[in-house]
C-alpha cells in the first residue's frame, strides 16, 4: 500500500534510530503529529499537576481560619499553581494545536524545521522536570523574622514568591534557599522552548505553504498561530535577561533588582509584564484561532469579516507590547505613565470587541449544530466578554488601585485564561479528536462535560468578583471569620470540585472514544479547511501531493456551490470528490522521503538542566556533564544529514543537481 | 527532478534556513535591547561607588572593536571565496574570521581581569553589574561565532571542500557573524564612548 523507502544503513559516528513503533520511534520522532501529541499529553498530565494544587489551594480557602495547609505550603502552592498553569500546561497546549494542525491547513509535510521542532518539545520537557524537581531537591527558607519558625515541609519546598516573582521578595534577602532558583532557571529553559519553536513556526508559514496558499487563504487558526509565533519571538527575550539578572542577584551577588547596590525593583516589574502581557494574548490567541475554525464549520456559514478577524488579532498582539504598566498601576509609576496606560488598556478592547462581533456575525442566521465543541465555543464567547468586560474596569486606575491584589483580578484572569483560553482548547480537542485519532468521541458525555465546566466554572470564578469587591486579598492563606467571606468561598471551593469531576469526565470519554470510539467517516464535520482533506488519522506523509488552492475555504467551495439566493448547495461530485481524496491519500503514487528520525534533540534538551543545577549548586562536574550532553548533542546535529542518503540511482541525482546549483550561483556573483 | 522537489516551498524566495535565522537575529535584537536599556538606567543614576569612566583604557578597547570588525571584512572575504569555488581561499579566510574573534576574546578577558584588580568586580555596584554581564553576553555570542566557524573550518578540512548548500552553512553562520559585529559596534558606543 505505502511505498516509503527504506533509507539505507550509513557508517556514523552515533548509529541512527531506525524504530518506526514503539516507544523509542517516539523518544526520536521528528514527526509534527507525533511532537503534537506528546505535547497534548504532556501538557494535560501538568494541568492536573496545576488543578490538584489549585484543589489544596480552595481546601484551605473553604472555610476561615483553616489550617488544612501551613503558610508556607500556601505560598508554594499558589505559586506553583500560577506557573504550572501558563508555562507547563496552557503554552504547551497550544503548542500542541500549532504542532499538529499548521503544517496540516498550510498543505505541508512537515514544519520548517523538523529536528528543531523535537528539541523544543524535550526542551519544555526538561524545563518542566527541572522545575518540578524542586519538590525534591529544592529548599525554601524564611527570612529572618519571618513567619516561619515550624520545619517547612516537602510540599512548600517549591518556589514560593509567586509566578511573577517581585522584586525584591523574590530575591535571595527574603527569599533564601533554592527554590526560587529553580524558578528563575526553570522558566529560562521553559522560555528557550518557546523560542524555538516560534522561529520554527513563523519560518514554517512564510516558506511552506503549498500551491496557491496565499497569506491571505490561511484559515485563521494558522494567522494567530502566526500572531502567537511573533509574540513569543519578540517578548520572550525581555523576560530571559530579566531570569538572567534575577539568577545574578541570587548567585552572584549582584543588585540589578536590590537597592542596596542601587538597583530598582520597579525595573523587574517593567521587563516581568513587558513579557507578561504579550504572554496574557499568546494564551488566549490560539483559543482565538480555534473558536473562528469551530464557528464556521457548526455554523454551515464562511467565517464572517476574515480579514477584520485576521487584522484584529495582528492588533491585539501589536498593542498588547503597550499596555504593560497596567499591572503596575499600584507601583512606583507617574500619574502620566498611569493614565496613559489606561488609555491603551482600553483601546486594546476595541480589536478584541471587532472579534467578538465577527463571531456574532458567524452564528448570526447560520444553521447551528449544538455539538461539543460548538457548546464549548459558544461557552469561550460568553466567559470571555465576561472576563473581557471586567478587563475594561482595570483600565480605569483609581478603581484598579482598589482592586489590586483582591479576588476581583483572580476572578478576571480567571474569566480569561479558563473561561477562554482552556474552553477554546477544549472546543479544539473535541472538534479534531477525529482527525488525530480517527474515531469519533461519545456526545454524551462531551455534552455532560461542558454543562459540567461551564456551571462548575461559574461557581468557583463568578463569586470571586463579589469576594475581590469585599475586600478579600489574595496570596493570603487565611481570612477571619468575622470578614463574613466564608459562605462564598465554600460555594468557591464545591465549584473547584465540580470542575475537577468535569475534567473527570473529559478523561473518561477520552480514553474510551480513543480505543472503542465509533470509526469517524472522512470529513466527519462537513469542514472547510485543508488538514480534513486528508484521510483520519493522518498518514504519516500528511498529503500524498501537494494541494492546490485556489481561494479561501477551498475544501469547501469544491464540495458546495451557490443557488440564485447565495445558499449553499452540495454538489453532486462531493460524496465521489471524498472517496477520491481518502483513496489518494492512503495511496500516495510517488515514493515519499520523509525526515529522519533522531536522538540528537533529546540528548541537546537534557543538557539544559545539568547547566541549571550547576548554577544552582556552583558545580563543575554538573556543568561539565550538561556542556558534554550540549557537545554530542550539538556535533551529532550538525553532521547528522537530514534525511538519510538513500538508493544510489536517488543519489547521483541529487549530486547532479547540487553541482548545476553551484554553477548557476556563481556566474551571478561575478 | 527528484521528489523532494515536487513539492512546493518557499513561496518568499528566501532559503528556510537562511530565513529561520533573519527571524532569529530579529529576536536577538531584544535580547540586546533589553540589556542596552538596563545598562542606560542605570548608567544615568547616581549612586556612590567606583564607575566605569574610572577604570576604561579606550585605545586598549578600541584597538580590539578594531579586530572584531575586520573580522567582519575576512567573513566576507571567506564567503567570496566560496562562491567563486575557491575552497583554499574559503578555509584561509574562515580561519582568519575565527582568529580575529578569538583575538577579540581574549583581550575581553585582559580587560576583565583588568578592570577586577582595580577593584570593579562583577557585584560592585550596578554599573559593575550591568557592564559584566551587557559586555559579557556580547562575549559569549563571539565565542559561540567562533566555535561555529571553527567548526565550519574543520568540516572543510576533513570533506576537502564546502559548498553552499552544506547543512552547516557558511552564509548562515556569515549572518551570525555580522549581526555580532553590529551588536558590537552599538555596544561599544554606548557603553565606552557616551
Amino acid at each position: 500500500m505505502t511505498k516509503i523507502i527504506q533509507p539505507k544503513k550509513q557508517k556514523n559516528i552515533f548509529s541512527r534510530p531506525s524504530s518506526e513503533e514503539g516507544i523509542w520511534s517516539w523518544i526520536t520522532t521528528v514527526d509534527h503529529k507525533r511532537i503534537g501529541i506528546m505535547y497534548g499529553y504532556a501538557a494535560f498530565f501538568f494541568l492536573l499537576v496545576g488543578g490538584l494544587e489549585a484543589l489544596l489551594l480552595r481546601i484551605q480557602l473553604s472555610q476561615p481560619d483553616n489550617n488544612f495547609l501551613s503558610a508556607a505550603e500556601y505560598n508554594a502552592m499558589f505559586t506553583m499553581h500560577g506557573t504550572t498553569m501558563i508555562f507547563l500546561a496552557i503554552m504547551p497546549i497550544s503548542a500542541a494545536f500549532f504542532n499538529y494542525l499548521l503544517p496540516l491547513q498550510i498543505g505541508a509535510r512537515d514544519v520548517a524545521f523538523p529536528r528543531l521542532n523535537a528539541l523544543s518539545f524535550w526542551i519544555f520537557i526538561a524545563g518542566g522536570l527541572f522545575l518540578y524537581s524542586t519538590f525534591l531537591f529544592g529548599t525554601a527558607g524564611a527570612p529572618e523574622g519571618g513567619y516561619l519558625d515550624e520545619e517547612v515541609s516537602r510540599l512548600a519546598s517549591a518556589p514560593n514568591g509567586g509566578w511573577f516573582g517581585y522584586q525584591p521578595n523574590a530575591g535571595l534577602k527574603y527569599s533564601p534557599g533554592t527554590a526560587m532558583d529553580y524558578w528563575a532557571i526553570g522558566l529560562q529553559i521553559l522560555g528557550i522552548a518557546s523560542l524555538v519553536s516560534a522561529f520554527n513556526f513563523i519560518t514554517t508559514i512564510l516558506n511552506m505553504r503549498t500551491k496557491g496558499m496565499r497569506l491571505m487563504r490561511m484559515p485563521v487558526f494558522t494567522w494567530m498561530t502566526f500572531a502567537v509565533s511573533f509574540l513569543l519571538a519578540f517578548s520572550l527575550p525581555i523576560i530571559a535577561i530579566a531570569l538572567f539578572f534575577v539568577t545574578f542577584d541570587r548567585q552572584f551577588g549582584t543588585t540589578f533588582f536590590l537597592t542596596e547596590g542601587g538597583g530598582d525593583p520597579v525595573l523587574w516589574q517593567h521587563l516581568f509584564w513587558l513579557f507578561g502581557h504579550p504572554e496574557v494574548y499568546i494564551l488566549i490567541l490560539p483559543a482565538f484561532g480555534i473558536v473562528s475554525e469551530v464557528l464556521p464549520t457548526f455554523s454551515r456559514k464562511p467565517l464572517f469579516g476574515y480579514p477584520a478577524i485576521v487584522f484584529a488579532g495582528f492588533g491585539i498582539a501589536f498593542i498588547g507590547f503597550g499596555v504593560w504598566a497596567h499591572h503596575m498601576f499600584a507601583s512606583a509609576i507617574s500619574p502620566v505613565a498611569q493614565a496613559g496606560f489606561g488609555l491603551s488598556t482600553m483601546i486594546i478592547a476595541v480589536p478584541t470587541g471587532v472579534k467578538i462581533f465577527n463571531w456574532l456575525g458567524t452564528i448570526w442566521g447560520g444553521k447551528l449544530t449544538l455539538n461539543t465543541p460548538m457548546l464549548f465555543a459558544l461557552g469561550f464567547i460568553g466567559m470571555f466578554v465576561i472576563g473581557g468586560l471586567s478587563g475594561v474596569t482595570h483600565s480605569v486606575v483609581p478603581a484598579d488601585t482598589q482592586q489590586t491584589d483582591t479576588y476581583y483580578i483572580v476572578a478576571h484572569f480567571h474569566y480569561v485564561l479558563f473561561g477562554g483560553a482552556l474552553f477554546g482548547i477544549f472546543s479544539g480537542l473535541y472538534y479534531w479528536f477525529p482527525k488525530v485519532w480517527g474515531r469519533m468521541y461519545n456526545e454524551a458525555l462531551g455534552k455532560i462535560h461542558f454543562w459540567l465546566m461551564i456551571i462548575g466554572f461559574n461557581l468557583t470564578f463568578g463569586p470571586m468578583h463579589w469576594l475581590g469587591l469585599q475586600g478579600q486579598v489574595r496570596r493570603t492563606w487565611v481570612y477571619a471569620e468575622e470578614t463574613n467571606l466564608g459562605f462564598w468561598n465554600l460555594i468557591v471551593t464545591i465549584g473547584a470540585f465540580i470542575l475537577a469531576v468535569a475534567i473527570l469526565v473529559f478523561m473518561a470519554n477520552w480514553m474510551y472514544s480513543r480505543r472503542k470510539g465509533e470509526k469517524a467517516p472522512f470529513d466527519p464535520w462537513d469542514a472547510r479547511t485543508l488538514e480534513w482533506i486528508t484521510p483520519s488519522p493522518t498518514p504519516v506523509w500528511n498529503f500524498s501531493k501537494a494541494p492546490e488552492v485556489k481561494s479561501l475555504d477551498d475544501f469547501w467551495y469544491q464540495k458546495y456551490g451557490e443557488d440564485e439566493d447565495g445558499r449553499a448547495v452540495r454538489k453532486d461530485t462531493a460524496d465521489d470528490l471524498l472517496i477520491q481524496l481518502e483513496e489518494e491519500g492512503f495511496n500516495p503514487d510517488e515514493e515519499i522521503h520523509l525526515p529522519s528520525p533522531s536522538y540528537f534533540p533529546l540528548i541537546l534538551a537534557f543538557g539544559l538542566p545539568f547547566l541549571g543545577y550547576a548554577v544552582i549548586y556552583k558545580s563543575i562536574p554538573l556543568a561539565l556533564i550538561g556542556v558534554i550532553l550540549l557537545l554530542i548533542g550539538g556535533f551529532g546535529w550538525g553532521t547528522e544529514p537530514l534525511e538519510e542518503e538513500f538508493e544510489s540511482a536517488e543519489e547521483d541525482l541529487v549530486n547532479t543537481e547540487e553541482d548545476s546549483v553551484n554553477e548557476e550561483e556563481s556566474p551571478t556573483n561575478e | 527532478m527528484s521528489d523532494a522537489h515536487a513539492y512546493p516551498h518557499e513561496p518568499t524566495g528566501v532559503e528556510t534556513r537562511k530565513l529561520g535565522m533573519w527571524i532569529f537575529l530579529s529576536t536577538e535584537i531584544l535580547f540586546f535591547g533589553t540589556l542596552i536599556t538596563t545598562f542606560l538606567i542605570f548608567k544615568g543614576r547616581d549612586f556612590p561607588g567606583m564607575k566605569l569612566t574610572d577604570v576604561y583604557d579606550i585605545p586598549f578597547t578600541s584597538v580590539s572593536s578594531f579586530v572584531l570588525l575586520m573580522s567582519s571584512l575576512t567573513m566576507v572575504l571567506a564567503h567570496n571565496a566560496l562562491e567563486m569555488n575557491d575552497q583554499e581561499k574559503t578555509r584561509v579566510w574562515l580561519l582568519a574570521t575565527a582568529m580575529l574573534g578569538a583575538v577579540f576574546l581574549a583581550g575581553q578577558i585582559y580587560e576583565f581581569t583588568e578592570f577586577y584588580h582595580k577593584g570593579f568586580e562583577l557585584s560592585t555596584n550596578i554599573f559593575s553589574s550591568t557592564f559584566y554581564v551587557l559586555t559579557g553576553f556580547h562575549g559569549l555570542h563571539v565565542f559561540i561565532g567562533v566555535v561555529l566557524l571553527l567548526a565550519l573550518w574543520g568540516i572543510g578540512q576533513r570533506q576537502k571542500g564546502l559548498s553552499l548548500n552544506d547543512g552547516m552553512n557558511l552564509e548562515f553562520i556569515a549572518l551570525y557573524w555580522h549581526f555580532v559585529d553590529i551588536v558590537w559596534i552599538v555596544l561599544f558606543t554606548v557603553v565606552y564612548l557616551i
